[in-house]
């Protein structure tokens, strides 16, 4: 199974190898979707883990324990339905396919499992129907 | 041949026979045109998208020490209005931003709200707060003014947009090699994207591309209430090239549209926020038209695959007004989700909202044959490009 996060490392942890240790522990392949280090020196990645879905979940337990703040990415980016107007301009730049259109309604639709939070979205939505809950 | 007046006959006796744009466009697939001129008395239209060219017009009432806002400074909810009017008379427009927006300083700014939204807001019947600044006359003494507003507390709302409907519009890209942020939505860059902003084959305009039923005083949907055009809009410009079935390939003629706001509706009227650009409206437009002659009904069966758009880098010919024009598309492309642009498969995005086009359409056909909205002969036609009218750029000296 692959599963996606959104981590936020506290100052204190920036400079630990975090991820590298729970990845060999648990046998985890992953990749990194964003990443950036805030001036506060506060980490944000956003990352997905593949491998065996208890292992996924002991890798993100034991991060957790260290301090690592963990949010699963579906709960990260919505779509408040009755703002949008189903215009789909979002469709023509969400990188995944997040964002799609049903071409025999032209109804647009939301799949937060293809989302990788990269906010584009958020900025380009008219009516401000597409939100992110960090 | 058939007159607005008889199909208003058969609209009052519930005979009329109405159908949308899209549907006509699937009957002429089995049917000909001179069977369908028979048949249909009235094909219906629709468009929901951002029309920046729009505000209203609002009459307070008078306070009880009185003051005159005319020469003053007038805020709702924060967002200036024009108050160079009478004292209590104001217009407030879908792109006005409140003073302390900090607009594209922090770039690109987010621009979460401005008129348009607090025109939302009213029709939504949410109270708005009403600030005034005036300099205090001797009949109209008070100098500042506090208060709270609701649609149904003033006089008169009217929605007055100079510029609505557009033609036909551009497509956006951006050939340079940074994200840019436009009113015609975020552009990544290298062709990342192309966004559209068209019915197509709903878009009312399209279908009578030499506004040949549409003129001053036809009666229309506007805002999910009853609207008329009160002049052609802004830079209309009947004088651009068409193809050969009369379909301008650029912008082409606009309208100027006026209506009641007290009797629309918020779904069909939508604050809008362009990141980097500012505020907008979000417009809900459908057009009835009357089927004459056979003429009109060829110009409003014409599909998608036959109105074509033009694609324009939005990074450099746009902002410098090169006139510069990549390729055209015709919007059965655009619809797919994807376009070939200079050998790139680049997928599409549309800020007018076809699902909402079609309701409009929808809508509007239902109130005519259930008798609700009767057709108006208009009381005078537009220039057509026979009269050499265009819209000119500015001169600078």
């Amino acid at each position: 199974m692959e599963k996606k996060f959104v981590m936020h490392f506290p100052p204190i942890l920036v400079d630990k190898p975090m991820i590298s240790t729970v990845v060999k522990k648990y046998d985890l392949e992953f990749n990194i979707l964003k990443a950036f280090v805030s001036p506060e020196e506060e980490g944000t990645l956003v990352i997905a883990f593949s491998g065996e879905e208890k292992n996924v979940f002991s890798a993100v337990e034991e991060l957790k324990s260290k301090g690592v703040k963990i949010q699963l990415i579906e709960s990260d980016i919505k779509m408040v339905k009755e703002k949008c107007t189903d215009c789909s301009v979002c469709i023509g730049f969400c990188p995944t396919g997040a964002l799609y259109i049903d071409r025999k309604t032209f109804e647009v639709k939301f799949d937060p499992e293809k989302c990788i939070a990269c906010e584009l979205c958020i900025k380009g939505c008219p009516t401000n129907a597409m939100i992110s809950t960090i | 041949m058939k007159t607005i007046r008889e199909i208003n006959e058969k609209i009052k006796k519930g005979e009329a026979v109405v159908v949308t744009a899209e549907e006509l466009i699937e009957l002429k697939k089995t049917s000909n045109s001179k069977k369908l001129v028979e048949e249909i008395d009235v094909v219906t239209t629709g468009t929901f998208g951002p029309m920046c060219s729009s505000g209203l017009f609002i009459n307070f009432g008078h306070s009880k020490e009185r003051i005159k806002m005319g020469g003053g400074k007038v805020y709702l909810n924060g967002v200036s209005a024009y108050s160079g009017l009478a004292a209590v008379d104001v217009y407030i427009g879908a792109t006005a931003l409140p003073d302390d927006d900090p607009r594209n300083s922090k770039y690109p700014g987010e621009f979460k709200y401005g008129g348009g939204h607090v025109i939302e807001d009213l029709v939504s019947g949410k109270e708005v707060e009403l600030i005034a600044y005036a300099y205090g006359t001797d009949c109209y003494p008070k100098k500042y003014l506090k208060t709270r507003i609701t649609l149904s507390d003033v006089n008169e709302a009217i929605l007055f947009n100079p510029r609505n409907c557009y033609q036909n519009y551009n497509v956006a890209v951006n050939l340079s090699n940074k994200t840019i942020y436009t009113y015609m939505g975020v552009l990544k860059p290298n062709l990342g994207n192309a966004n559209y902003c068209s019915a197509g084959q709903l878009s009312p305009l399209l279908k009578d591309p030499y506004l040949k039923t549409i003129g001053f005083g036809t009666k229309i949907f506007l805002g999910g209430g009853i609207g008329y055009v009160c002049w052609w809009g802004t830079q209309y410009n009947p004088s651009v090239k068409r193809k050969e079935n009369g379909i301008p390939m650029v912008g082409g003629a606009t309208l100027a549209l006026i209506g009641d706001l007290k009797q629309m509706k918020n779904e069909f009227l939508k604050g809008a926020s362009l990141t980097g650009y500012g505020t907008s409206l979000i417009v809900g437009v459908g057009i009835p038209i009357p089927i004459l002659n056979e003429e009109i009904l060829n110009w409003v069966s014409i599909p998608d695959e036959e109105i074509f758009a033009p694609v324009v880098d939005y990074s450099y010919d746009y902002p410098n007004s090169t006139g510069k024009i990549l390729e055209y598309v015709n919007y059965a492309q655009l619809k797919s989700g994807n376009i070939k642009l200079m050998g790139k498969n680049v997928p599409t995005g549309s800020l007018s909202s076809y699902k909402k086009a079609k309701e409009i359409a929808e809508i509007l056909k239902n109130w005519i044959k259930n008798g609700d909205f009767l057709l108006t002969e208009p009381i005078f036609y537009f220039p057509g490009p026979e009269s050499g009218y265009k819209f000119k750029p500015m001169k600078e000296v």
